[in-house]
């Protein structure tokens, strides 16, 4: 069947169920002010600290749908404005995932945004500043960002290699949200919660991941994210031991350099 | 069961007592009284060392009754064989050595098979102790376990347990117990000099010692319950009734070294009880140095921070410390004022912190002029006249300006620099230097053909070996829409072109001599290696100077020199000359590399301390400030910089230079050739 004016496009879905998100700091205020005011969002932090969850909380909580795009380095300006596809002998525009989440008023996360290619910032740039438009060249159609819309991206600030900078004429477009480990109390409740083990395991957990973030630039290039405690929890919630559970969760997702593995597993065998 | 005279009769046929007249009546008594294995085992080896040399036979026959009560079969055998090797190697007198040396040997072979040698586990020991405290401690060896705070001192063989496994467990043992002392609160005791008015301090101290060694295993069972119950295992020491009583105290999650102190008039009656295998030694003395010298540091630091804020110069500054509730960060406050320490300063905080709980108000005085700084211990003294000879000529030279922190603006065409050639030196240097790494080399070749050879299929091409069947349906679909049809429809592999220009700027300064000037000579061979292999374009210079008028920058490798015989020769020819005065240097490599058609431009210095420069105002405040300005230019012009460095301060104020992430320290001089290929592929994947 063809479309009404040639046009596809997705409507995003409103979350059903709240996802769980522990705030850390304060934000959720931040966030909520941001999406007052129209300004698109720049998350900075490891791995694993929550940023995507929170997003999802944020959609939720804002009653916004959420449209969530990885980005990777093939990623290209056409696979976020949509293309054109023939259907029936006619052919019919294709909404990318960014003009869908725009046309709908959701949220548009883009995580990891300096892995995409060079060529997708031409678009972003005037959707993050105060035109908050997309034009989609090929149609010749200008977009205007309904008030409800918001740009979300993440970054991983800890990443050496220089060809992964981000540019100031990017970063300058956003409202920056620095994302770090949460407090140990916090985090042992997050452990608990996501993986269902007890206190003094997810309290341990904590202490060992506080361990491995003491070795950041002295032989590991990033510490245990909360991402990491949460699977050595679940896989604790089904039998394995502390000790295998932390080998094979953490450490060995950790490293690889002998000398720093067994250092890891000495450091867990001394808590657990 | 052989009698005494069937022994004997064995012995003198074996010894050929007819020739030696020798009395044998003694060890066959000796022999006799063993069980029969032991007999048997004993007389069958006479007899075949007997075919070797008699002499030793008959050592052996004489000392192994009493051997055999303390050694096992098996390990006897060892001994007999060591004896005989050496036999065959050296002759009659070193296998009588071996044999003699029967304890030597037991120890030697027990701390083979069981000891741990502290330099086969230095990696892993640094990095659980950086696990357990949060910060990079040093290591090294002493007969006794103790720390100053900042290295950790650890017999260079632990074999006091009887296996490999637990000696280890008393290796970590040691390491946890030394950290305790700083994480709870023993040092503290000793640089607050709380024992130093007893009337027997050492006496005293022995005693503290054994209180808080009580008091730690017990912070110990509740932080790392998992090393304590190993600890358990070969924990040695019986304590008296009274001294259990102590423990019990001092096991309360509540108690203080405060506690071991108030102990100590009661504790001092009564006899000392043995310590546990992993107790540590107390050194007053060097944690006293090393405290001393962190707050000389800490006041220099602060004074130049003072100096470099502008405002009325008469009136003494004031510092405070100011704690972030939220984030739980120090905050510095100067005059009411907050302001952003360096790294370097916020390090030295903590440290503090660490150790007295708070930051004690007379460590945040400035320091007045001309106070000691211990950064400046390696300053040389020259002769001022030697150093301007010849240096006023200024055609052929490069004139670079130059940050004026003080002023907050450049100072013009202040510094006088020179290129020059490293002569070149074939001495096989380059040859020893694959050899040596061979294995290292074949390696960082296969990694980085790799990388260049990474293939990618490029898409929407003008022409290429496939059709692009994306890009085909979009322009079909384009056409059908009414526009035109794109002509990109192709999808063709290509190599990936990375268009990388890298320039190398190495510290040339007189404090790289000896192993830091090798260990950046066998860098750049492997750099040189990795990059032929990869194909990025790159230079390699060399840099050094004394004072403004005499900036030299040494040519090792042009950007369009290949890598020959010519540049491998002066890489071979690269010998230390004066100081570390950086900021010309960096805007020098900058103007080479802008002129450099590259897509990524990248500018990698590798230094062993921080930039100073002979007898004027270089060093300290001054020094870094100009180095960061010329950084932050060639940030400007769209280049990379990123440092690496040996110097084991360079956390101190790398991330003040380089920015968080752009900088590497490596611990110690020989690990910079095995490193230095891994970060630049890191940093340019
Ligand atoms: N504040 C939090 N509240 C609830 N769960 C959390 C929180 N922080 C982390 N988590 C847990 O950690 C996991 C990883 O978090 P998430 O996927 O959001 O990380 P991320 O920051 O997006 O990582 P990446 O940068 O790798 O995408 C989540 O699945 C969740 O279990
Ligand atoms: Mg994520």
């Amino acid at each position: 069947m063809i479309p009404p004016d040639n046009l596809l496009t997705l409507s995003p879905q409103r979350m059903a169920e709240e996802p769980y998100y522990q705030a850390t700091g304060g934000e959720v205020e931040l966030f909520e002010a941001a999406y007052r005011n129209h300004l698109p969002m720049l998350l900075k932090g490891p791995t694993g600290c929550g940023k995507t969850r929170f997003v999802e909380y944020m959609a939720w909580r804002l009653k916004r749908p959420l449209v969530t795009v990885a980005c990777h380095d093939d990623l290209t300006a056409s696979d976020l404005v949509g293309r054109y596809l023939i259907i029936g002998g006619q052919t019919v525009w294709m909404d990318g995932p960014l003009v869908a989440a725009v046309r709908s008023g959701a949220i548009c996360y883009l995580d990891e945004i300096v892995e995409a290619r060079k060529d997708t910032m031409v678009v972003i740039h005037p959707l993050a500043d105060d035109r908050r438009i997309l034009t989609i060249e090929k149609r010749g159609e200008v977009v205007h960002a309904p008030d409800e819309f918001m740009l979300v991206v993440s970054y991983n600030p800890g990443y050496q290699s220089v060809l992964k900078e981000m540019k100031q004429s990017t970063r300058q477009r956003f409202v920056a949200c620095e994302f770090g480990y949460p407090d140990p109390a916090i985090e042992a409740g997050i452990v608990m919660r996501e993986s269902g083990i007890k206190p003094e395991v997810a309290a341990n957990l904590v202490k060992f991941a506080a361990m491995t973030r003491n070795l950041k630039g002295n032989g590991l290039e990033e510490g245990a994210s909360t991402r990491l405690l949460v699977h050595a929890g679940q896989l604790i919630a089904s039998g394995l031991t502390p000790a295998d559970a932390c080998r094979s969760a953490i450490a060995e997702a950790l490293t690889d350099d002998a000398d720093t593995l067994a250092a890891i597993l000495e450091l867990s065998s001394s808590l657990f | 069961m052989s009698d005494f005279g069937t022994i004997l009769k064995e012995l003198e046929r074996f010894l050929e007592v007819e020739f030696s007249m020798r009395d044998v009546s003694g060890i066959a008594k000796d022999i006799a009284a063993l069980p029969p294995k032991d007999q048997d085992f004993i007389l069958n080896w006479t007899q075949r060392l007997s075919a070797a040399h008699v002499q030793i036979a008959t050592l052996f026959a004489t000392l192994a009754p009493e051997v055999a009560r303390r050694m096992d079969q098996r390990l006897i055998e060892a001994w007999v064989m060591q004896s005989l090797d050496a036999h065959d190697r050296n002759g009659l007198q070193a296998a009588v050595k071996v044999l003699r040396e029967v304890d030597r040997f037991i120890e030697q072979d027990h701390e083979h098979a069981a000891g741990i040698v502290l330099e086969d586990v230095r990696g892993i020991i640094l990095t659980f102790a950086c696990g357990l405290s949060g910060r990079r401690l040093f290591l090294d060896t002493s007969d006794e376990a103790w720390t100053d705070g900042e290295t950790l001192h650890l017999p260079a063989i632990i074999a006091r347990m009887e296996n490999a496994a637990d000696n280890f467990v008393l290796c970590k043992a040691l390491v946890a117990m030394l950290w305790a002392q700083g994480r709870f609160g023993t040092m503290r005791v000793l640089f607050e000099g709380m024992l130093k008015d007893h009337p027997d301090p050492m006496r005293a101290l022995a005693f503290f010692n054994r209180l808080e060694t009580l008091r730690l295993e017990a912070c110990i069972s509740r932080e790392l319950p998992g090393l304590f119950r190993d600890m358990l295992r070969i924990k040695d020491d019986v304590l008296p009734e009274t001294w259990q009583a102590y423990a019990v105290r001092l096991s309360h999650p509540d108690a203080t070294s405060m506690d071991s102190l108030s102990l100590l008039p009661d504790a001092l009656q009564s006899d000392i009880p043995d310590p546990p295998c992993y107790q540590c030694k107390l050194d007053t003395d060097a944690i006293m140095k090393r405290i001393a010298e962190e707050n000389a540091k800490l006041r220099v630091k602060l004074s130049e921070i003072a100096r470099s804020i502008p405002g009325p110069n008469e009136s003494p500054k004031k510092f405070e410390v100011a704690h972030d509730r939220a984030s739980g960060e120090m905050e510095l406050m100067l005059d009411d004022m907050p302001i952003a320490p360096p790294e370097d300063v916020r390090q030295l905080l903590s440290s503090v912190m660490l150790d007295f709980g708070e930051i004690p108000p007379e460590y945040l005085v400035a320091a007045g002029p001309g106070e000691y700084d211990p950064t400046l211990d390696r300053a040389v003294q020259k002769d001022p006249e030697q150093v301007w000879q010849g240096t006023y000529h200024e055609e052929g030279a490069t004139l670079y300006p130059e940050w004026d922190m003080g002023r907050g603006s450049y100072r013009k065409n202040w510094c006088v620099m020179r290129e020059r050639d490293v002569p070149a030196i074939h001495d096989g240097f380059i040859e020893m230097t694959l050899a040596k790494h061979s294995q290292l080399v074949r390696q960082i070749r296969r990694t980085f053909e790799g990388m260049r050879d990474e293939d990618r299929l490029l898409k929407r091409q003008p022409q290429g070996e496939h059709i692009d069947l994306d890009a085909l349906i979009e322009a079909l679909s384009d056409v059908n829409a009414g526009s035109e049809m794109s002509e990109l429809l192709y999808a063709r592999l290509y190599r990936a072109e990375r268009n990388i220009a890298v320039a190398f700027l190495v510290d040339m300064s007189g404090s790289t001599k000896g192993w830091v000037n090798d260990a950046e000579r066998e860098a750049l061979v492997l750099m040189s290696e990795a990059l032929e292999a990869l194909g990025d374009r790159y230079a390699i210079y060399g840099f050094s100077g004394m004072t403004r008028k005499k900036c030299e920058l040494f040519r090792i490798k042009r950007f369009d020199e290949p890598y020959g015989d010519e540049v491998k020769a002066r890489i071979s020819g690269i010998r230390p000359q004066d100081y570390t005065r950086m900021g010309f240097a960096i805007r020098h490599m900058n103007a080479l590399l802008k002129e450099m058609d590259a897509k990524t431009r990248i500018l990698i210095t590798i230094t062993d301390g921080r930039p100073e420069d002979y007898n004027d105002n270089y060093r300290g405040g001054y020094g870094i400030a100009d180095t960061r300005q010329a950084l932050t230019e060639a940030r400007r012009s769209g280049i990379h910089p990123f440092g690496i460095t040996i110097d084991k301060e360079g956390r101190d104020y790398l991330p003040h230079l380089y920015g968080p992430a752009h900088y590497v320290v490596i611990d110690e001089a020989r690990l910079l050739p095995l490193k230095v290929a891994e970060i630049y592929r890191r940093l340019t994947v």
